[in-house]
């Protein structure tokens, strides 16, 4: 219930709610500007009031704001005083469009019942907060997660980041809001005013006990005449002065009540806390930002469904988070449908087999969300599966989506095809896997399902691709030409950001990242991960020549001044962070270990497997001179190749002791290289922190993979 | 710019509200109050009598709804003892700015030319507070009156 009760809500109030926060902000900048240049109130409040009065002739009353701000009136003036000097200067009047916010902040122009509408929302608020961070926590894979850095991309990870940074202000200015509300509807209980007492000494010129700090004064009104009192209220209550004894003559003093009103008051507005109040203001201005990106992750659920439920020969349910696995499924029903079939597309949470009379099977496309919970479309057809009294008779197969760099790659869809299986379900096809939307992968995947439905389907899936730039090559370096092996590193030009791009950090990118390349005379990119960051200025990737390779061939024949198309994709899983580092890499793993080394604050020790050193030993200038400077704190190289063949597998066993050592301190392990390099470092990592496992450290995010 | 905010009779807030020697004949008294653009929110204002020496006789009626704000009322505050119970019934709501505050009143003849003084409190959030603002004599004749901070002109006829 969590997730549709957080949509729907943010859905149905997310305009109002931004109104609410966008006027809350506007508001928020007014006691930084009354706070400016505003004196201590380092003095007794005695001493503040004879400076005053001495000063300004004719003061009737002194106002002592919660930011410190010391208001003077006489018959016909406002004055602001200087508390060191006494000196009052006239104030501005406030603007008009202060009430204006205040009252559409408030009460949205419709006086009581607007309050009660904005309180409401303000209980809205509370409830988007906390399903908001369980929904966060079960997407980061638990409550301790909850602050790492968040998984997947596009407009999910945006909101989920987004809201984590705002939360707690959102909470804060939420809860005392609604105090303030209570508040101002009497339900609390405030302390009465204090009585005029009944009797006064009718004498004047007495001295008045205020030797208290004047930041505690709020307001003293003179005497009128010889009848009246002074009229006192500081932050310990209200009460009457008499004017010829100095004598309290009536005193109340704040209830708990009060006394925590005043706290909500200099919490939610900032009053007594500038800086506070601009990070509130700050927080509520993703509000909407917030409204709109959950809008928007809403709105990629809605997909065309191809033939009815009632016809459909052939049953597709799709299980997405983000909306890519949603493409994947429409390849699947346009090339069940070019081959004469009746394929019906739905989300995996329309789970009804009773509904499908024509089926002759059902695919299931799902991703996993999180750490190995059911993504967004799936809703709760687990249990569902569970529950069944009996397994369909049409026969299933189940496709994960997934990346493998992440601790439970395909968890869901192992999970959905293991509880089918429990039921005694037929199986169509066993369970397979595309990792990182790779177009190869659901291609092979087709070809076994058109061998299983005895007819040819090729399925061609172009993922939609984003925006492209032209990068320039600027630079290349050139290796392995003797070893038939030829590999280069590419520096291009980083394209032009805009200042609002670099303001909001579009277009930024870090070590580790995937460059998108575009080779001539295909639309299918290649992705090669990345050993710059935005910082450095520059786009480098560490690239090797492969036979018959399209893109390997077309990078390795550019030279300065040639163009290519390229987008970065981003893939955080891959981040440096900011633990040390353990940096393992073999062949052109080596580049986004580089650029993470050139960027890294954090110490790092690099293992590095190639075959011989004069001929892929790939940034050994850079290495030897980040050695030098102390960045890379070991470097241990290790050469296939030579009388003595050596892979880094080795490398590491030789270091088993100082690398348990590293783990044990926190370090985070990251592996870059061939798949095959990556299994054999993954066995040997098991071995040496035995009995620490890495599934343990991948949840801990001390452990990342990018193997291809 | 004016607009006419309220209309109403008061008389029966009035005979509970105010002690009066011999309440036989009562008058309508048409009471107009003119806010100035003092560039803030609504007022809040309390309209209420004393006699020559200052003894609280009753109040007329109360703009703004909310007691807890009474506090900044403090001439009627401390004429009246501030308890809420005097104002029950004759309270509508605060006053912009620019607008103008007419009430009808049955008032006892004999609050006429008797020394009784009508006293009006007006106080605006963030703004000062602007106790007895207006203090001008009941008479059969009728009164016009320029106020101070947050009223420019007040007026009534009989």
């Amino acid at each position: 219930m969590t997730r549709p009760l957080h949509r729907f809500t943010g859905l149905i109030l997310g305009l109002f709610l931004t109104v609410v926060a966008l006027s809350g902000a506007a508001l928020s900048v007014l006691p930084a500007l009354e706070s400016w240049g505003a004196g201590g109130l380092d003095m007794t409040a005695a001493e503040l009031v004879s400076r005053v009065t001495a000063a300004n002739p004719g003061v009737e009353e002194i106002l002592v704001s919660a930011a410190g701000r010391v208001t003077a009136y006489t018959a016909d003036a406002t004055l602001v005083v200087d508390p060191v000097t006494g000196a009052g200067s006239p104030v501005p009047a406030p603007g008009a469009w202060v009430t204006w916010a205040e009252n559409l902040h408030r009460s949205l122009f419709l006086g009581d019942a607007g309050r009660i509408a904005v309180a409401v929302l303000a209980a809205a608020m509370l409830g988007l907060s906390a399903t908001g961070l369980r929904l966060l926590a079960r997407r980061a894979g638990g409550w301790r997660a909850v602050l790492a850095p968040q998984k997947g991309r596009g407009w999910a990870r945006t909101h989920a980041e987004v809201a984590r940074a705002a939360a707690l202000a959102l909470v804060l200015s939420s809860l005392t809001g609604l105090w303030m509300t209570a508040s101002t509807f009497d339900l609390l209980p405030a302390a009465e005013s204090p009585d005029f007492p009944a009797q006064v000494s009718g004498l004047t010129g007495a001295a008045l006990p205020l030797d208290f700090p004047a930041s505690q004064l709020r307001d003293l009104t003179f005497p009128r005449d010889a009848q009246d009192a002074f009229a006192l209220t500081t932050t310990e209550g209200s009460g009457y002065i008499d004017q010829g004894t100095g004598a309290t003559l009536a005193w109340v003093a704040p209830t708990w009540a009060d006394r925590v009103s005043a706290w909500a008051q200099l919490l939610h507005t900032g009053q007594g806390a500038a800086v506070l109040g601009l990070v509130l203001g700050l927080a509520a201005l993703t509000t909407p930002f917030l409204a709109v990106s959950g809008a928007l992750m809403r709105s990629l659920g809605r997909r065309q469904s191809f033939a009815s439920a009632q016809a459909a020969d052939t049953v597709i349910l799709v299980g997405s988070e983000g909306g890519s696995t949603w493409g994947f499924a429409q390849t699947l029903a346009r090339a069940l449908r070019a081959k004469g079939g009746q394929p019906h597309l739905a989300p995996l949470s329309d789970f009804a087999p009773e509904t499908w009379p024509q089926a002759k099977r059902l695919l299931v496309l799902t991703a996993t969300y999180g750490d190995g919970e059911a993504p967004a479309s799936a809703g709760d057809v687990l249990s569902r599966i569970k529950t069944l009294p009996k397994a369909p008779a049409i026969p299933l197969a189940v496709l994960g989506f997934g990346d493998r760099s992440f601790p439970r790659f395909c968890a869901f869809a192992e999970e959905l095809a293991a509880a089918a299986h429990a039921k005694g379900w037929p199986r169509l096809m066993p369970l397979a896997s595309v990792d990182r939307q790779s177009a190869q992968d659901f291609a092979r995947w087709g070809r076994d399902l058109g061998a299983a439905l005895g007819m040819e389907l090729s399925l061609d899936h172009e993922a939609p691709l984003p925006a492209t730039d032209r990068l320039a090559l600027i630079s290349r370096r050139d290796y392995g030409a003797d070893l038939q092996m030829p590999a280069a590193i590419l520096r291009f030009a980083a394209p032009k950001r805009g200042l609002w791009a670099r303001l909001t950090g579009q277009g930024a990118f870090q070590p580790g990242d995937l460059l998108g390349i575009l080779p001539e005379g295909s639309t299918v990119p290649r992705f090669y991960s990345l050993a710059s960051g935005s910082r450095d200025g520059f786009v480098e990737i560490c690239i090797r020549r492969h036979e018959g390779g399209l893109c390997s061939g077309q990078l390795h024949a550019m030279k300065p001044g040639d163009q290519v198309r390229a987008f970065v994709r981003p893939n955080p899983a891959f981040h440096a962070g900011d633990r040390p580092l353990i940096l393992i890499g073999a062949g052109t793993g080596i580049g986004p270990l580089a650029g993470i080394i050139r960027g890294a604050r954090q110490p790092a020790r690099l293992f590095f497997g190639m075959r011989h050193a004069a001929s892929d030993y790939y940034y050994a200038e850079d290495l030897a001179e980040w050695q030098a400077q102390g960045r890379l704190t070991g470097l241990h190289l290790a050469f296939s190749r030579g009388n003595r063949p050596h892979y880094v597998q080795d490398a590491l066993r030789l270091e088993a002791e100082a690398l348990r050592e590293a783990v044990a301190r926190g370090a985070r392990i990251m592996v870059c290289g061939g798949r095959e390099m990556g299994a054999g470092v993954r066995a040997t990592l098991s071995d040496i922190l035995s009995p620490l496992t890495l599934d343990r450290l991948a949840k801990e995010g001390r452990y990342a993979e990018d193997t291809y | 710019m004016t607009t006419l905010s309220q209309v109403l009779t008061a008389s029966t807030a009035l005979a509970g509200a105010l002690v009066l020697p011999g309440l036989a004949e009562a008058r309508q008294v048409t009471l107009t109050t003119e806010l100035a653009n003092y560039g803030g929110d609504g007022a809040y204002l309390a309209f209420y009598v004393t006699d020559a020496s200052g003894k609280y006789m009753g109040s007329l009626w109360m703009s703004g709804g909310r007691s807890k704000y009474y506090r900044h009322l403090s001439g009627w505050e401390q004429a009246s003892g501030g308890d809420p119970a005097e104002v029950a019934g004759i309270t509508g709501a605060s006053v912009g700015q620019g607008q103008t505050l007419t009430l009808t009143l049955d008032l006892a003849d004999s609050l006429f030319d008797a020394g009784y003084v009508l006293h009006v409190d007006a106080a605006v959030e963030h703004m000062r507070d602007s106790p007895d603002e207006i203090a001008v004599p009941l008479t059969a004749a009728g009164v016009s009156a320029k106020g101070g901070t947050y009223i420019a002109k007040l007026s009534y006829k009989s």
